[in-house]
């Protein structure tokens, strides 16, 4: 495993709001097996609040797909999943 | 998230001009047969949609009158300044109805057995075999315990009751119907219920539509905000400053401005009560305990600090420089409505959710906003009051030598914590200074905020060092 599982949060001020708050959490909350394997950043507002097709936020991108009703739980399950994948690949 | 919704689309209405089209929401957002997580059906959360919007509008959901009355009618009356009703909080009565009314239940672990130790020392006679099982009446139980502390299989649970549970003053209880009631003679607006109720039933009344109405009309409408906002939002505070007028503030002004001169006065009483021979002195800004005293603490009401509080102090500083002007406190407290309602220097109380959700309808992002605010000196020591333990750091700030007091703090107000204050100036300890805080943590755990307490206290940190 070369490239670490990239999860950007969105801090946007909707997303923010709307849970994503929470999410800040999210790095302490990481498994201990997952830690290494994971890069947690923020960035200002993905915009997709604004596509009508997105979801609902707070949005969390991870290696670049969007997790829309994003919580710790979801995204370790993906971050599992994504690790997963690479692994049989 | 529902709450936040809810005020988001609110305030949409109100900035559309839409609000006769208010009562639309509840249907908007549970449509017809759609699946409900824990209600029964869509009919049900409608109902209690429409209940909360009232709260938001303003009105204590006790006082309904006539059930066909809509939401756009309430929205009117509020537009108007109609008589909201008593109190600040109020129970949505249609939500509040999954609690046990007895706290203790009969588990399916009884066996029945021959000796029934439950049913012989239950004093009120509250127990019945039922199937070859234990029962208990929840009309006649009073909540004793024995029947728990008695039964030799632990078959009998104590379930709490989240609201009563955390009402430090016991101010709620149910009625005969099993639905919760406020006491506004016993309450003190500390907002722990609305936390703890998992079922939203109880909501702080907003004023949220009247500041709409200030923001709107030709007065300077002036936000105040708490210095808890550095653990609120992302962004720099000159980027929350800027995004607070992007949403039609005229000025912001830092509640922690007014934090100073309530440390320095607070200073100055302290050693001054102290010389007096006063054996301590506690805190006043904290409102929920300031009516804690007054309504269930008489014994140490002379021993409260008699400074203005952070909120009036930076009111008094608005309206000096402009009379006409209107002022607005944002913050995390629901206590500090029943303070701003004392004090004539404060038009509005908001919280700090109302912020977020407000900037959600208008669609102000934070980050989005400039950093530049006009501010040579910012109030370093006012800040800290945020958080639990900041008042104390700040007045001692204000000594060379702080040798002389012994503090105490009061992290979180319970049941336990104000029995210790009431025993106080009977108690032979050298504690002569109390910082009382009515929510743990401190202000940034409020029942208003926006933000993750954890995080926020983190970002708090973060904002305090960087300015």
């Amino acid at each position: 495993m070369s490239k670490k599982v990239q999860v950007k949060i969105c801090f946007g001020t909707h997303c923010y709001v709307m849970g994503g708050s929470h999410l800040e959490m999210l790095e302490e909350s990481l498994p201990a097996e997952l830690k290494d394997y994971v890069e947690v950043s923020g960035s200002p507002c993905f915009g997709h609040c604004e596509e009508k097709t997105a979801g609902t936020p707070p949005f969390v991108e991870v290696n670049g797909t969007i997790i829309e009703k994003a919580n710790i739980e979801l995204i370790i399950n993906y971050i599992r999943e994504v690790l997963a994948d690479g692994i049989r690949e | 998230m529902i709450r936040r919704e809810l005020i988001t689309r609110l305030c949409k209405a109100y900035l559309d001009d839409k609000l006769e089209e208010i009562d639309r929401i509840p249907l908007i957002m549970a449509p017809r047969k759609s699946k409900q997580e824990s209600r029964c059906c869509a009919h049900k959360t409608r109902a209690v949609l429409k209940y909360r919007m009232m709260a938001l509008l303003g009105f204590n959901v006790a006082d309904e009158v006539d059930e066909l009355t809509p939401l756009s009618t309430y929205a009117g009356y509020a537009l108007r300044k109609k008589n909201k009703g008593e109190g600040f909080l109020t129970v949505v009565d249609e939500a509040c109805y999954a609690c046990n009314k007895a706290n203790y239940v009969v588990s399916n672990l009884c066996r029945g057995c021959v000796a029934r130790p439950c049913k012989m020392n239950c004093p009120k006679d509250a127990i019945e075999f039922v199937n070859g099982q234990a029962k208990i009446d929840p009309e006649k139980c009073v909540n004793c315990g024995i029947c728990k502390n008695e039964c030799p299989y632990h078959a009998i649970i104590y379930v709490p009751i989240p609201c009563e549970e955390v009402c430090p003053v016991n101010a709620i209880s149910k009625d005969e119907d099993g639905v919760e009631h406020i006491d506004n003679d016993k309450c003190i607006n500390c907002g722990k219920c609305m936390i703890a109720c998992p079922f939203g039933a109880i909501m702080a009344k907003s004023q949220i539509v009247n500041i709409l109405q200030s923001i709107n009309s030709n007065k300077k409408t002036v936000a105040m905000v708490a210095p808890s906002i550095l653990g609120q939002f992302k962004g720099s505070f000159g980027q929350m400053v800027n995004a607070i007028k992007a949403l039609g503030f005229d000025e912001v002004l830092e509640v922690a401005s007014g934090a100073e001169l309530t440390a320095d006065h607070e200073a100055a009483e302290l050693k001054e009560k102290l010389d007096e021979g006063n054996k301590f002195m506690t805190t006043s800004c904290c409102p929920a305990y300031v009516d804690a005293v007054a309504k269930h603490m008489p014994e140490i009401k002379d021993y409260v600090s008699d400074t203005p509080t952070p909120m009036q102090y930076t009111a008094k500083m608005a309206k000096e420089k402009d009379p006409n002007c209107e002022t607005v406190f944002i913050g995390p407290c629901v206590a500090k409505q029943a303070e701003a309602q004392r004090d004539d220097a404060v038009d509005y109380v908001m919280t700090f959710e109302e912020l977020g959700s407000f900037m959600l309808a208008k669609k102000v992002d934070i980050l989005e906003c400039s950093e530049e605010i006009d501010m040579a000196e910012f109030p370093a020591t006012g800040r800290w009051f945020a958080e639990s333990g900041g008042v104390t750091k700040s007045v001692l700030h204000r000594y060379e030598d702080t040798s002389f007091v012994k503090n105490m703090t009061i992290n979180g107000l319970d049941k336990k914590q104000i029995k210790l204050l009431q025993r106080m100036p009977k108690l032979k300890v050298d504690t002569n200074f109390i910082e009382v805080m009515a929510c743990e943590g401190g202000c940034i755990s409020g029942p208003g905020i926006a933000c993750n307490p954890k995080v926020a206290k983190k970002l708090l940190a973060a904002n305090l060092k960087s300015k």
